[in-house]
């Protein structure tokens, strides 16, 4: 495995692949089960009416 | 009994190690801080045998609630207590070299010059200022987003401890001369170990923190916070490879040379700003700045995709700061390409953290915490935007060796790092000190006009400077020639360098307002003042605008 | 398992939302950083290039110990009025034995990397002690102690070997002679004729005006004196060199 053949992965496949996980990892939240359990963590910090 | 025993051998046998290493010690720097560590383990050995608790009384003088609290607070007071204290150091440090810059008369050859107190003045407000505050603050969200007490409290003590130590070996390195000369990667190879030891033994609280957690969800805000400890921690190891010359000297070679090591380097400096100053704080946004508004986030969506782009993008762009220079074109292509990019995340994380204060704008104008929080966010937009403009190769090859990029530099630095910072601060210490509020607000607001006026002339400046400096260099006259000696456009940039310390000793003032304000809390003093918005109530303007033609109209408005 | 599932997974578990970032961030790196440890032109040699003498040597670590850096760049870019007003820009392979680069990332002072020569040693040696004395407007701190600080190197043969150990070709010749090198340098009266031969184009006189002794100041004025010297840019094999480092 040589500097060209890495070459060559990255401006084809590689980049095809990072591409395809970064834009499934975006598109995770947006997902239709994902609603409630967003609402969920993001209003967990005012659980607690005393942070102690 | 029989382990204090064994404590005090152990504290005994590094005592006796330190001052072997300082028999053999090969130059004068390395045996300094063999005696610094000699020191540590005298006074380790003396507390243990007398079962003398010296912290105790000290947290006497900084009046520290002992009662036991449903969290462990104590290393996040001693945290607030750090950063306030290495501020003071860095910011002074800061003012000190910009005047050098004005007046040179002010070196004081060889300890207080320029190139040996200008890498204390970066390490002691990024990694002392900021490393404090991160520090602590992470301790402080994780604990309460996961409704658990820290894991490992004694190591998440020796963390705050060995951390200090690890800023005292920098900084008193550089006076003398202990440096690798590498940005913000200065310290040498033994205090390097050192800080890797105390950062894994971070890791390990906080990601053991969260396994212990009360709570189904992990908070944004510790992902950022997981990501920067992580992350850190990887830069700091490969960026430091180094020989030492000898295990009793100071002196170790980078394992790498020349533009391997440039490269190497500046992927590690670019990420400092990036996972130390950037995730690091932003983790302190998702957390601080909705409770402060007493709102969640804007949109909890928004911060995972913003999580997820910012670290995925953010690791490229280092080469930006090598264009035109001797690395390979597609390296500096990729590096601009990357940080342009970055303009996307950076923003999506500014308008999550504005918009957080949807339909609580009055706050702005009544609340002086979250009016900071809102400038550091202003900041934070408008560095991010000028980085990646700056990281195009043909503005770099302008701003790049000028002013402008220290300019850049203090717009996030003074404007994103220290105001959110102060914001924090403010918000922790009347919950951590159990006080019924702030001694001051008005106080907090002196402190915000004065930081805020005090960039505004900093960056300034630093922008005429650098666009000054950047031109004349390239200045060509009728004749062909260069017009401006290197001489000439020094002498330029002293009416700047002046704006720019006055700009500093503005952001300093405000920074001692600060200092008073939080100490009068610890002290339990509350200062009686007139609220800060108390406009006259007048029921002939309290109605809605929309129906204000009626009003003209001569309709009558009820006042509800 | 579906996307939902996954997603939950990640979420709660800490292990796989530390690997998932790890891995994110260390992708850039490697794809970035790596192939230049392969790439010919970031590593290949030039002519003229050698290791540093002993005594430059130690005049680099005190660059490197003031943090010159700061102020000064060793990197001159390929334009028009860097090229006229320093010389010729900066090949990849000048700096091919710098343990670290010196690149800088701010000229507060002027580019050093080709300011070998261009002034004497007295000028040096003064503006050293006191810039504003032949630089009016300048704004450096002056570093009158190296004059009177003598050049202590605690093994100058162990710090050619550590150098060796991260790659720099110093032989078993150059480590075992490494101390007298050191002293030659600076005094002509001692014998140089050995470091002539191991570091060609070594510039071999007393450098701070004061033969008696062997000062701090000797060892930074030789390493600043030598700094762009060694490859003659304009030689037949530079230019080749140059033409197929890309990009530039």
């Amino acid at each position: 495995m040589d500097y060209n053949t890495l070459r060559h992965l990255a401006d084809s496949w590689g980049l095809l692949a990072m591409l395809a996980i970064f834009v499934s990892l975006c598109a995770w939240p947006f997902r239709p089960g994902a609603r409630s359990r967003n609402r969920d963590a993001a209003t967990l910090i005012f659980k607690d009416d005393n942070d102690g | 009994m029989e382990s204090s025993l064994t404590k005090v051998g152990l504290w005994f046998a590094l005592l006796v190690l330190s001052i072997l290493a300082v028999a053999g010690a090969q130059d004068s720097g390395f045996a300094v801080h063999m005696w610094i560590f000699a020191a540590v383990a005298f006074g380790g050995m003396w507390i243990t045998a007398a079962r003398y608790d010296p912290l105790a009384r000290v947290q006497g003088i900084f009046h520290m609630p002992t009662d036991p609290t449903r969290y462990d607070d104590d290393p996040i007071r001693w945290g607030v207590i750090a950063t306030m204290f290495w501020g003071t150091a860095g910011f002074l440090a800061g003012l000190f070299i910009a005047l050098q810059l004005a007046f040179p008369a002010l070196n004081f050859e060889p300890y207080l010059n320029f190139g040996r107190v200008r890498p204390l003045h970066t390490s002691a407000v990024i990694f002392a200022f900021g490393g404090n505050a991160l520090i602590a603050t992470s301790f402080y969200v994780v604990q309460r987003t996961c409704r658990a007490r820290l894991a490992f409290p004694a190591l998440a003590r020796f963390v705050f401890w060995g951390y200090q130590l690890f800023i005292v070996l920098a900084a008193s390195g550089y006076l003398m001369g202990v440096t690798q000369s590498r940005e913000y990667a200065e310290p040498e190879w033994y205090v390097d170990i050192w800080l890797t030891i105390v950062w894994l033994s971070y890791a390990a609280v906080f990601i053991g923190t969260i396994v212990r957690r009360h709570e189904p969800h992990i908070y944004v805000a510790n992902w950022f916070y997981l990501a920067f400890i992580l992350t850190v921690a990887m830069l700091h190891v490969v960026n430091n490879l180094a020989v030492p010359v000898s295990f009793l000297g100071s002196r170790s070679y980078s394992a790498f040379a020349g533009v391997q090591d440039a490269l190497t380097q500046w992927w590690y400096g670019h990420n400092a700003v990036g996972f130390f100053l950037t995730a690091g704080f932003l983790a302190m946004m998702y957390y601080f700045v909705p409770k402060q508004a007493e709102r969640p986030v804007y949109s909890y969506r928004l911060s995972i995709i913003h999580f997820w782009s910012l670290i995925f993008l953010y690791i490229w762009a280092g080469p930006h700061h090598l264009h035109y220079t001797a690395l390979p074109d597609w390296a500096q292509t990729l590096g601009m390409v990357f940080s342009v990019m970055l303009w996307m995340p950076s923003w999506g994380g500014m308008i999550n953290g504005l918009m957080t204060l949807n339909g609580a704008w009055d706050k702005v104008r009544t609340d002086p915490i979250i009016r900071m929080m809102v400038m550091a966010l202003a900041f934070y937009g408008m560095s991010t935007f000028e980085g990646p403009m700056l990281s195009i190769k043909s503005v770099n090859s302008l701003s790049h060796y000028t002013d402008w990029t220290i300019g850049h530099v203090h717009s996030g630095a003074l404007g994103w790092n220290g105001m959110i910072t102060f914001a924090c601060v403010y918000y922790l210490v009347p919950r951590l000190w159990k006080r019924e509020r702030l001694y001051s607000l008005r106080m907090i607001n002196w402190h915000f006009w004065l930081a805020t006026i005090g960039i505004v002339f900093y960056a300034a400046s630093m922008w005429v400077a650098g666009i000054t400096q950047g031109l004349m260099w390239r200045e060509y006259g009728a004749d062909g020639y260069l017009v401006n000696s290197f001489a000439d456009t020094v002498s330029a940039l002293h009416p700047m360098y002046l704006m720019r310390a006055f700009g500093g000793l503005l952001y300093l003032s405000g920074f001692v307002i600060m200092l008073v304000n939080v100490w009068k809390t610890i002290a339990g003093c509350i200062r009686v003042e007139v609220p800060m918005s108390d406009a006259a109530f007048d029921p002939e303007k309290d109605r809605p605008i929309a129906t204000n033609r009626a009003a003209v109209s001569g309709a009558a408005i009820p006042a509800e | 398992m579906n996307m939902a599932e996954s997603h939950k997974k990640l979420e709660r578990n800490v292990t796989l939302l530390a690997v998932g970032a790890f891995v994110a961030v260390a992708i850039g790196g490697i794809v970035e950083i790596a192939p230049l440890f392969w790439i010919d032109n970031t590593i290949e040699k030039v002519d003229g290039m050698r290791p540093y003498t002993p005594l430059e040597q130690a005049g680099r670590d005190i660059y490197v110990r003031e943090g010159c850096y700061s102020c000064h760049s060793q990197m001159i870019r390929p334009f028009r009025d860097e090229v006229e007003r320093y010389g010729h820009y900066s090949l990849a392979a000048e700096s091919m034995y710098d343990h670290p680069f010196q690149w800088g990332s701010k000229r507060t002072g002027p580019d050093l990397a080709r300011v070998g020569g261009r002034y004497s040693d007295d000028w040096h040696v003064q503006h050293l002690k006191n810039p504003q004395s032949v630089v009016p407007e300048s704004v450096m701190p002056s570093y009158g102690f190296l004059s009177d600080t003598t050049l202590v190197v605690a093994d100058p043969a162990a710090q050619l070997r550590a150098l060796s150990h991260v790659g720099v070709p110093y032989g078993k010749d150059e480590i075992a002679n490494a101390e007298t090198d050191l002293a030659a340098q600076a005094n002509p009266d001692l014998d140089g004729e050995g470091l002539a031969k191991r570091y060609p184009k070594a510039q071999i006189r007393d450098f701070d005006g004061d033969p008696s002794r062997l000062t701090e100041m000797d060892a930074l004025v030789a390493y600043l004196q030598m700094l762009g010297t060694l490859v003659d840019v304009n030689s037949a094999a530079a230019q080749e060199e140059l033409a197929t480092e890309k990009g530039r």
